[in-house]
């Protein structure tokens, strides 16, 4: 399994805790599963696997609170079904009428060092060596280039990013050290009808969270 | 046809006196950034407009559409831009679906023993193949579904549909100063309030304005996505006339003059893309022409790349395999 360092950074960010996503509240830090999903944004396939080990954060946790408007209801999919039938219907929503208006407490000026394995899972690709994908991932790093633009949490928080050759060569994290109590490790798909979380306890630790490997003790249901 | 190539673009709008934003939180005075004192304009508040822009340009008629016809109906409505919801008629999809297949759909709810011939994994997979569907429809139909995405109330995962466009919050260039005016209105809304007034009939209202406020709001578009939902060339150019003109068609009281004053698109040649988004936008400067200056104009800004203007319509080469080009 090869390493890579990808430095994620933005204005904003808002990785939501699960246990309050109405009024959504973020994270102190970036969760594994967040980091993993900007790893893949810039190459995924189904022959690789990423773990996330460590996140190393480089800017000073501050918040802002913004609330928005935002809607209600979610697309019916049985509406959808009768109006395809029939060729005509009434769909769509007016906003007006199913209104909620929701606060989040974001993160602002956000950047991290993420390192993670990619992992190369040969059964699913047979023909194919690792380096394949090694290659395929520093290339596409290196350059900026990505199947859809990586984000913080949401897909409004854009984040930029950078291939980091040297993680030794760059600025510290932060000093801070503390508990950040039960943080998402990620979901587990392996029942893709109900996907259910894991925590693990998050120590920040002078700015740099270990993440424990997802099958390990410390990751829990 | 879908996109073959990768988008990042750079939205330059301003306000004169009006309130581009309004902050709930806030009794509705223009959002702000407190530590910085920039001022804010939503992702969702830009989508809004680009929504009700197509709304009204493209026709919305509830005529009988061809089948395999793409629509550019708008699914997040607001009542002011369409003041009823009709009865519409949709065109039906047009997919790689055998035609014996696609024809008796209609007849297959009130038919149940077709149905039930049907081994059960192979109804199961017939509804996750509906699932599917129902969302290839719905993109075909829906602009805004096909650009920004939709959540439908089906499963899990399945039933998300992540459109290729991505907006960020726009920020003010410089901070902005919301100035809050008194304002009177001659007339009361019930009679006890005139009764109370002696027939005075006054009543006192608020409104915020931002003088002037030159905003700047990210975006990009992913042709990986664009393929799974449909979007192609075609929306592209409407989504860019969108941008450049949503705010004529957004005027009221409270938006004072708004209006686009540029929208700066790189172009890459490939489709991952050829240069990381942020090192092109930092590249983009938008900065007053004179420090300490009190803007109350577009003149007083500048928006050069690599310290050259561009006038609507020129384009540079950005760097090796991307093009910048200048829309409005």
């Amino acid at each position: 399994m090869k390493t890579y360092c990808l430095e994620l950074s933005g204005p904003w960010a808002c990785f939501t805790r699960p246990e309050m996503k109405v009024e959504r509240v973020s994270y102190d830090v970036m969760t594994p599963s967040a980091a993993r999903a900007c790893f893949e944004a810039v190459l995924w396939k189904p022959a690789i696997r990423w773990h996330v080990y460590r996140i190393e954060v480089l800017r000073p946790i501050r918040w802002i609170n913004l609330r928005r408007n935002e809607v209600a209801s979610v697309v019916s999919t049985r509406n959808v079904e009768s109006a395809m039938r029939a060729g005509k219907g009434s769909l769509g929503l007016t906003v007006e009428d199913d209104r909620q208006q929701r606060a989040g407490l974001l993160l602002r000026d956000v950047a991290y060092r993420v390192h993670a394995g990619l992992e190369f899972l040969q059964e699913r690709d047979a023909g194919a060596h690792a380096v394949k994908y090694h290659e395929m991932f520093e290339r596409r790093a290196r350059k900026g280039q990505c199947v859809n633009q990586p984000y913080l949490g949401c897909r409004e928080f854009a984040a930029a990013f950078r291939l980091v050759d040297d993680p030794q060569a760059e600025a510290a994290p932060i000093p801070d050290t503390r508990d950040l109590g039960y943080l998402l490790h990620d979901l587990d798909f392996s029942n893709p009808d109900s996907p259910q979380p894991r925590f693990f306890r998050a120590q920040l630790n002078a700015g740099v969270v270990e993440v424990p490997h997802w099958g390990s003790q410390e990751v829990r249901a | 046809m879908s996109l073959a190539r990768r988008y990042d673009f750079v939205l330059v709008f301003d306000v004169k006196d009006g309130n581009p934003n309004g902050d709930p939180d806030a009794g509705n005075m223009p959002r702000l950034d407190a530590e910085t004192g920039h001022g804010l304009v939503t992702d969702v508040a830009l989508k809004r407009k680009v929504r009700n822009f197509v709304a009204l340009v493209k026709d919305q008629e509830p005529r009988e559409p061809a089948a395999g016809e793409k629509r550019f109906e708008i699914y997040v409505r607001e009542k002011a831009i369409l003041n009823q919801q009709h009865e519409r008629a949709y065109s039906a999809l047009n997919m790689a679906v055998a035609p014996e297949e696609q024809a008796p759909a209609a007849t297959e709810s009130e038919a149940p023993d077709t149905k039930k011939k049907k081994p059960a994994k192979d109804k199961r997979k017939g509804s996750a193949d509906e699932v599917f569907q129902a969302r290839q429809w719905m993109c075909q139909n829906f602009f805004d579904v096909r650009t920004f995405g939709a959540v439908m109330s089906t499963g899990v995962n399945c039933g998300q549909v992540r459109g290729p466009v991505q907006l960020t919050f726009a920020r003010s260039v410089e901070p902005i100063v919301a100035l809050e005016h008194s304002i009177t209105r001659m007339a009361v809304a019930t009679e006890a309030e005139a009764e109370k007034q002696q027939g005075d009939n006054r009543t006192m209202g608020r409104k915020h304005t931002v003088p002037y406020g030159l905003y700047v709001a990210h975006g990009f578009v992913s042709s990986f996505l664009a393929r799974q939902t449909g979007f192609g060339p075609d929306d592209l150019e409407l989504l860019w006339q969108a941008l450049g003109q949503m705010f004529e068609h957004d005027r009221s009281a409270a938006r004072g003059e708004m209006a686009t004053r540029g929208l700066y698109v790189f172009e890459h040649e490939s489709e991952l893309g050829n240069a990381p988004a942020h090192a092109l936008f930092d590249r983009l400067k938008v900065a007053p022409r004179e420090a300490g200056q009190v803007a109350r104009g577009f003149d007083a800004y500048e928006v050069a790349f690599d310290g050259e203007s561009l006038a609507p319509g020129e384009r540079v080469q950005a760097a090796p395999g991307v093009t910048l080009r200048r829309l409005c």
